[in-house]
């Protein structure tokens, strides 16, 4: 076993509990998985850390009209060595790599108990040709769902390289391609400002979906 | 230097020279180029593309190792594709995508008289800049030079490389450490004016198109057969000595008559057991540029010192070691980060100002430079500072000593930081054990040895 972020090998402690039955494959090293931070309790509504109600930017999705988006679930404070992770992840491609907080999403879904059907946020096709992998549906891989290809996406623009304000602003990318009546969870690496998911929950909510609901990684 | 298992007969041999230094001697992902002049650049062999993985060997990086491979769904080819995930910081290489490697021969003019350094060199270092020289001029060889720290390497160079821009060759110059890369490049700059120097690491935006490199040896994954004239210094150090990557980087950025120059203070088993077996010919310089002797250590036993730093505490002997008033800077090694704080905040309360280095401190390079501008008096560190950096006056303590992080090299390096100057040639050395190690008696017979080996010159 070894760790799938620093490849150092993992020597599973043993005590009284696992004696008899070492635990499940270990996929990250106590080290690295000790630089991930994790959200507790944060804003009820998107899971922005350090907050305990519904924070400033929840308030301003709902104030004009209904916030689209049901709730926010996400599993770590977006920091540096998460930073890192997702550029090796995504933008270098190291697809592996979410093998090693797998089982900590996994508990993190079942905790939820989300029992919906998951809606992949697409690529465009520039993008998923650099990188290879969509992160959303490798993320509904690591799940054990099937993603549902609802969407596509207009132009490649990145939503990284853009400030609150300008992704706030700026159309709408997506397209729907088929409808759905069922409640439905969105799943994507990061939660920054929560535009990409609402962009998303609008166009599924005027279509006919009746509650949108988002599973992230990073906050 | 190297096992002698990978031949490289799958670069292939250029004859026909070409006028684009940025492909010269390059291994390129494909997106690395523009799309619009893959088939141009391929057609004329300016470029020849090769497989990236072959035989469960990834072809940039060397690597082997099942476990560093991984597996992906590719969206381009709608199947699993094995990938490296060893150079994945490079850019991925992917068993579906080729690499390209770039033709060495590019015209690179000949400089004459570039070298502008106007000083002198010792007859020690003499001896070792004309043995250099040799082996630039003939090519197709190995050289180690095993000079003590402040023997003035760099200097001993200037010579063989001025030699090799005369006729027109490219140098590079390789460090594992990128400090040492911002400390060499400037001097190198200077030495040879005429010439842009370029320096290229991990944070810098260089393209790799210069005739004289000063890299890490992380960029060298970048070249294929790439130098006439290839220099490794510090091949000891971490990470370069245990990594097998950089070592097959280092092999195969040099052409195949290179010459290669490694430079060391202190080899390892695997060099030193080629220079027993006359295998690796090696220029031997006992001797600082000043001529004046090693600091010895002295190694000063502290009863129950793990349970002092346990608690992130320091004996009352060590304490008022440092306390006491001193002409010269102290520099501090400590065995880990958590200990570098700790220590600082029981020595501030204390009333004894410090302040701390380690390998993730973005103010590193500017606390370096307030030490050296002696706005600091003392200075807290992990092994980072062990080797590379030169400081003018300083003292030097290891806490801990005995510790698995400080083996015969560092030790040996660390204890080379003090009395660099002529102006103040010595320097108190001082190892705080709880327990002699093997790594310090081989350091202090070490430099002992090398002491005697200097004086006989």
């Amino acid at each position: 076993m070894r760790c799938f972020i620093c490849h150092q090998e993992i020597i599973p402690e043993v005590n009284w509990a696992n004696v008899w039955k070492i635990d499940a494959k270990q996929t990250c090293c106590s080290e690295c998985l000790s630089l991930f931070e994790n959200i507790n309790p944060g804003c009820p509504k998107c899971g922005r850390p350090s907050v305990e109600e519904i924070c400033f930017d929840c308030v301003r999705w709902g104030r004009d009209k209904e916030d689209p988006l049901e709730k926010n679930i996400s599993l770590f404070r977006y920091n540096d060595f998460a930073k890192d992770w997702v550029a090796r992840w995504k933008y270098r491609g190291d697809y592996e790599l979410i093998y090693s907080i797998a089982p900590q999403v996994k508990k993190v879904w079942r905790e939820a108990g989300w029992n919906y059907s998951v809606v992949a946020v697409p690529l465009s096709e520039e993008r998923l040709s650099e990188r290879g992998f969509n992160q959303s549906e490798a993320l509904i891989r690591t799940l054990d769902k099937e993603p549902l290809h609802l969407l596509e996406r207009q132009g490649s623009e990145k939503q990284s390289k853009k400030r609150r304000t300008e992704r706030m602003a700026a159309a709408n990318p997506f397209k729907l391609k088929k409808t759905i009546h069922q409640p439905v969870v969105l799943v994507d690496d990061i939660y920054t400002t929560g535009t990409t998911v609402r962009h998303i929950a609008t166009l599924l909510k005027e279509n006919g979906c009746p509650k949108v609901y988002s599973f992230t990684l990073f906050r | 230097m190297f096992k002698k298992t990978e031949a490289f007969n799958w670069i292939p041999h250029h004859s026909t020279p070409h006028t684009f230094p940025h492909y010269a001697g390059k291994i390129l992902l494909p997106h690395e180029i523009p799309p619009e002049h893959i088939e141009e650049l391929t057609k004329t062999s300016v470029l020849t593309r090769v497989p990236s993985i072959i035989k469960k060997q990834c072809r940039r990086c060397g690597n082997q190792k099942p476990h560093l491979f991984g597996h992906l769904p590719h969206a381009k080819c709608q199947q699993d594709c094995l990938y490296c995930r060893n150079c994945i910081q490079m850019g991925r290489v992917i068993e579906c995508e080729p690499l390209y490697i770039g033709s060495p021969e590019c015209f690179w003019p000949a400089w004459e008289n570039a070298l502008a350094w106007a000083g002198e060199l010792t007859p020690s270092q003499q001896q070792a800049a004309d043995e250099i020289a040799d082996l630039v001029k003939t090519g197709s060889g190995e050289k180690l030079v095993w000079a003590v720290c402040g023997a003035g390497k760099t200097e001993m160079l200037f010579p063989g490389i001025a030699l090799g821009l005369a006729e027109g060759k490219r140098v590079c110059l390789a460090t594992p450490r990128i400090d040492v890369v911002r400390e060499l490049f400037p001097r190198l700059q200077r030495a040879f004016p005429a010439i842009e120097v370029q320096a290229l690491h991990g944070e810098s935006e260089k393209t790799g198109d210069g005739q004289l490199i000063i890299a890490t040896t992380h960029q060298l994954l970048r070249f294929a057969h790439a130098f006439d004239v290839i220099v490794i210094d510090e091949v000891d150090a971490f990470p370069f000595h245990n990594d097998p990557s950089l070592h097959f980087a280092a092999k195969r950025a040099g052409k195949p008559d290179a010459a290669r120059i490694y430079l060391t203070a202190t080899p390892r088993n695997q060099e030193k057991r080629r220079i027993r077996s006359k295998q690796l010919p090696v220029v031997f310089i006992p001797k600082r540029f000043h001529g004046h002797p090693l600091p010895v250590p002295k190694l000063t036993l502290s009863f129950n010192l793990s349970r002092y730093l346990k608690k992130n505490e320091l004996p009352a002997a060590i304490l008022n070691l440092i306390k006491k008033p001193r002409d010269r800077q102290l520099l501090i090694f400590l065995s880990s980060i958590s200990l570098t704080s700790g220590l600082r905040g029981f020595l501030a309360s204390k009333g004894v100002v410090t302040e701390q280095v380690h390998a993730g401190d973005e103010d590193r390079k500017e606390k370096v430079e307030r030490f050296r501008n002696k706005e600091i008096d003392i200075l807290l560190t992990t092994t980072i500072l062990e080797r590379g950096v030169t400081f003018p006056s300083v003292d030097v303590f290891v806490i801990d000593a005995g510790h698995e992080v400080f083996d015969e090299a560092a030790l040996v390096q660390i204890a080379g930081r003090a009395g660099r100057s002529p102006d103040d040639p010595k320097g108190d050395v001082i190892f705080f054990h709880s327990g002699k190690t093997n790594a310090m008696l081989d350091a202090y017979d070490l430099i002992r040895k090398m002491n005697r080996l200097g004086q006989k010159q």
